[in-house]
């Protein structure tokens, strides 16, 4: 047997410990973080975008990037929902409602240096209407006729039917302007006109714009010059990077339970705004029991849409009474046509034959809302004699298949992203196999309807009915829980439309 | 010999086109269509049949598969449906992450485990033993991911000497990468540290009973001699296979850490690749981690082959 003495050892051990931290000490004084200069900006996002072409594919996270950064529409909209001129610096709608006729921005180059006018607007609408089109909101552009393009600066578009929500949609990051040389790369290298270029993007971490420097709108002064949106899908990842200083801002933060960690930072800032996130249980409405609406209104009343908040959301959030936010014009406020009343509900649901209550399932994605506003709702069902069962179901790719295009499903709950998308419950085949006439003509006249007082109204008896008739139980906006640097200036609080328009962002000295 | 090494290769390509034939069955049995997933909620019937097309979605399984297989033995990956890139950049560009990160966790395990295995077989039920033995049980008990949200806490959160997660690129220089990995690859290092501690201990134990190590003292040799220049470089062998073998579950059990930490790695590519039915990506992926568990094996045998004799005429006959 061999035998080592111990002074051997002991001298190993120190060398080897005093080498360990040594190197240590170096490595961590030798690449020490840079002081961040005042022009450039970290900003946090839980979902990386597929593609950066917001006109051939639907997540929001495409347009949380380029929309009003990197690609532009004929028009906008602003902050506060309102539409307002953009490529196009006019416009004028002709009595009929049929021919919409825009004056074009002149000086307006692409990216690449293409120049922005009517034929490249011209090319862009075809490309998105087009029969072979991917374009996600395809619909949009289903009553453009013909387009006229009588010199650069004039746009004519002739429409099949009056369309008066197409200002609107024309605004939406699907609707965005793209170049004819560059579109078909537009995916992984986009090009638009935008006060910010595309600059690079690393998969599965970050998408990196620079300013413009040949920004066609001389009346913005845009002060960043260089932005970097990186990605982090874990809510404690996304807390820790915030508190590191790795990030300075992340204006939609996934987890609402952590937004108290961020209080008496001396850094660090919350927002809470609105958003368009509509969480609603929509129901299967051809198939038993929820074909009956006494058994739908008696779902709503057993739900206590404020416990529901405090649940699900840390009691962040809105209470809505049909699919309609406080943000979209022309709101109702209708949580009161079936409040919370579980006596009440029992009744009704004796009344549809169900006295002891009846047994069905619910399809939860995995969002963090969903499972937890399915347990708070399965309690209060409960209370009614109804069992719900939970069955969790990945999101995107299970729910689609199953809800969205295979309507295989009881209840289900997800949160609608689209603003203004009130018309879902006219749309066939749409998930929740709605159909109501009346509501259908309703979603006809809005069309038909140019005047926005006129439209308001409409939208406010569409509001109505929805509340009324219970198609799916609507239960909060989601807020939008913003987190960042207190001398950052500028971000939306906000959000009419997903987005991170950063053109009027700064650092305050 | 030859004989021998063509056998192994062909069972080698024909595991591979097996578990490729398994990987695309499985795929095409995952529920969830990847042109509705990018289409989202608006898209019309329409519409969706374009994409399908667009993505070659619409054509029948075999030629899918005839495709694939035909295009991965020429080198030509596939388009990510999502990314809109080539599979084959992702990959590299994920093993750029990746593999720094395997290795960096490797070479941080050797140094914490080899001397520490050492030290703890040169003088058994010392002090050395006792900590090594408790580092070994702790650091294979604890899991790596809560290791890593530790370090966060610790280095990033409370010290902010560190970087939370995320991944700079190799463009910004070797500093900032470097230090965007250090912390993942302590997390992962460690229960691996804790196998291979166990390994160095008992191997040097072992040889330290063997007649050369007893005649090297018999000669005169200084203790630490012996130790590093007969002892060590005999029980380095096991080590070696030891870490040939782990190292394949390194790559691939970076998935946690590659998530805690935010990194863009193979693992990460892996996970969202699946979330968004990005179907080629999905296929590739797997394939390579597979390949390179098979190939991995393949190399250990081979390296056996190579030190022991005895095999080559057994599998030679």
């Amino acid at each position: 047997m061999t035998k080592f003495s111990s002074s051997d050892l002991g001298d190993y051990a120190r060398r080897l410990a005093c080498g360990a931290t040594l190197s240590a000490g170096l490595l961590i004084l030798g690449i020490a973080p840079a002081e961040a200069a005042k022009t450039t900006l970290n900003i946090g996002m839980s979902v990386e975008p597929t593609g950066l072409d917001p006109t051939i594919a639907a997540p929001v996270a495409i347009g949380q990037v380029t929309w009003q950064n990197i690609f532009e529409g004929l028009v906008a909209i602003d902050e506060s929902g309102k539409i307002v001129p953009q490529l196009a610096k006019s416009w004028e709608i002709s009595p009929d409602g049929l021919t919409y006729t825009f004056k074009l921005q002149t000086g307006v180059k692409f990216h690449d240096g293409e120049a922005f006018d009517s034929t490249a607007a011209k090319f862009a609408l075809d490309r998105a209407r087009d029969g072979k089109s991917i374009n996600p909101q395809k619909r949009f552009f289903a009553t453009i006729a013909s387009i006229d393009t009588p010199d650069p600066e004039t746009l004519v578009l002739h429409l099949s039917s009056p369309t008066g929500s197409l200002l609107y949609w024309l605004a939406w990051p699907s609707s965005v302007m793209v170049g004819p040389k560059s579109a078909a790369d537009d995916k992984t290298t986009p090009v638009g006109t935008g006060p910010f270029k595309f600059s690079a993007w690393a998969k599965g971490d970050h998408v990196e714009l620079l300013k413009n420097p040949d920004y066609w709108n001389k009346s913005v002064d845009v002060k960043l010059d260089k932005v970097t949106f990186r990605f982090i899908s874990d809510p404690q990842a996304e807390a820790a990077a915030l508190k590191a200083g790795d990030l300075d801002a992340f204006p939609e933060f996934a987890a609402p339970e952590l937004m108290s960690s961020f209080d008496g930072d001396a850094r660090l800032m919350t927002k809470v705004g609105n958003t368009e996130l509509k969480v609603v249980a929509g129901m299967n409405n051809t198939r038993k029991p929820f074909d009956d609406k006494r058994v739908r209104q008696a779902l709503m009343m057993a739900l206590d849409r404020k416990t529901i908040i405090d649940g699900a959301w840390s009691g962040f959030g809105t209470a809505i009474g049909s699919h309609y936010t406080p943000n979209d014009p022309g709101y109702q406020e209708l949580t009161g046509t079936l409040p919370y009343d579980p006596a009440k509900a029992k009744a009704l649901l004796a009344e549809a034959g169900y006295p002891n209550g009846f047994t069905f399932t619910i399809k939860t994605p995995q969002m963090a809302y969903a499972p937890r506003s399915a347990q708070v709702m399965q309690a209060m069902f409960a209370d009614i004699g109804v069992t719900m069962n939970i069955e969790p179901t990945e999101f995107p790719a299970k729910w689609v298949q199953d809800v969205f295009t295979g309507h295989d499903y009881d209840m289900t709950i997800v949160a609608h992203a689209e603003p203004l998308d009130i018309d879902i419950y006219s749309r066939d085949p749409y998930y929740f196999n709605y159909k109501n006439p009346v509501f259908n003509e309703l979603m006809k006249k809005i069309q038909l309807t140019a005047d926005p007082a006129a439209q308001n109204k409409l939208y406010g008896e569409a509001q109505t009915i929805l509340a009324e008739d219970a198609p799916a139980l609507f239960l909060f906006v989601m807020p939008k829980l913003g987190v960042w640097d207190k001398k950052l200036k500028g971000l939306w609080e906000n959000e009419p439309i997903p987005s991170n328009v950063l053109t009027n962002v700064s650092w305050e000295d | 010999m030859i004989v021998l090494l063509t056998r192994r290769i062909t069972g080698l390509i024909l595991t591979l086109i097996a578990v490729s034939l398994l990987i695309f069955a499985v795929m095409a049995l995952l529920p969830g269509d990847p042109a509705a997933i990018t289409l989202g909620t608006s898209a019309s019937p329409e519409t969706l049949a374009a994409l399908r097309h667009d993505m070659g979605l619409d054509q029948p399984l075999i030629v899918r598969y005839g495709q694939w297989l035909g295009g991965a033995l020429t080198g030509d990956l596939g388009k990510s449906y999502t990314y809109g890139v080539p599979v084959a950049g992702l990959i590299v560009e994920r093993l750029a992450v990746t593999l720094p990160l395997a290795i960096l966790a490797i070479i941080l395990s050797i140094l914490i485990a080899v001397p520490l295995g050492v030290a703890a077989a040169a003088r058994r039920g010392g002090i050395f033993d006792i900590i090594a033995t408790l580092f070994s049980q702790m650091s294979i008990a604890v899991p790596g991911f809560w290791v890593g949200l530790l370090l966060i806490l610790l280095f990033s959160t409370s010290l902010g000497l560190m970087p939370a997660g995320g991944f700079p690129g190799w463009s910004d220089g070797l500093g900032p990468a470097l230090r965007a990995l250090i912390l993942p690859a302590v997390a992962l290092a460690l229960p691996q540290a804790g196998v291979l501690t166990r390994v160095t201990r008992s191997t040097v134990l072992d040889t330290l009973h063997e007649d050369f190590a007893r005649t090297a003292v018999a000669k005169g040799l200084s203790s630490g001699a012996v130790l590093w220049g007969h002892i060590v470089p005999n029980a380095l062998v096991p080590i070696l296979t030891i870490l040939g073998l782990q190292f394949t579950f390194l790559v691939a059990g970076a998935v946690l850490i590659e998530n805690v930490f935010n990194l863009p790695g193979l693992g990460r590519l892996a996970y969202q690749a699946l979330s968004q039915r990005d179907i080629v990506v999905m296929q590739d992926v797997v394939l390579f981690f597979a390949a390179l568990v098979i190939i991995m094996n393949f190399l250990v045998d081979l390296s056996f082959l190579v030190i022991d004799p005895r095999l080559r005429s057994g599998g030679a006959r």
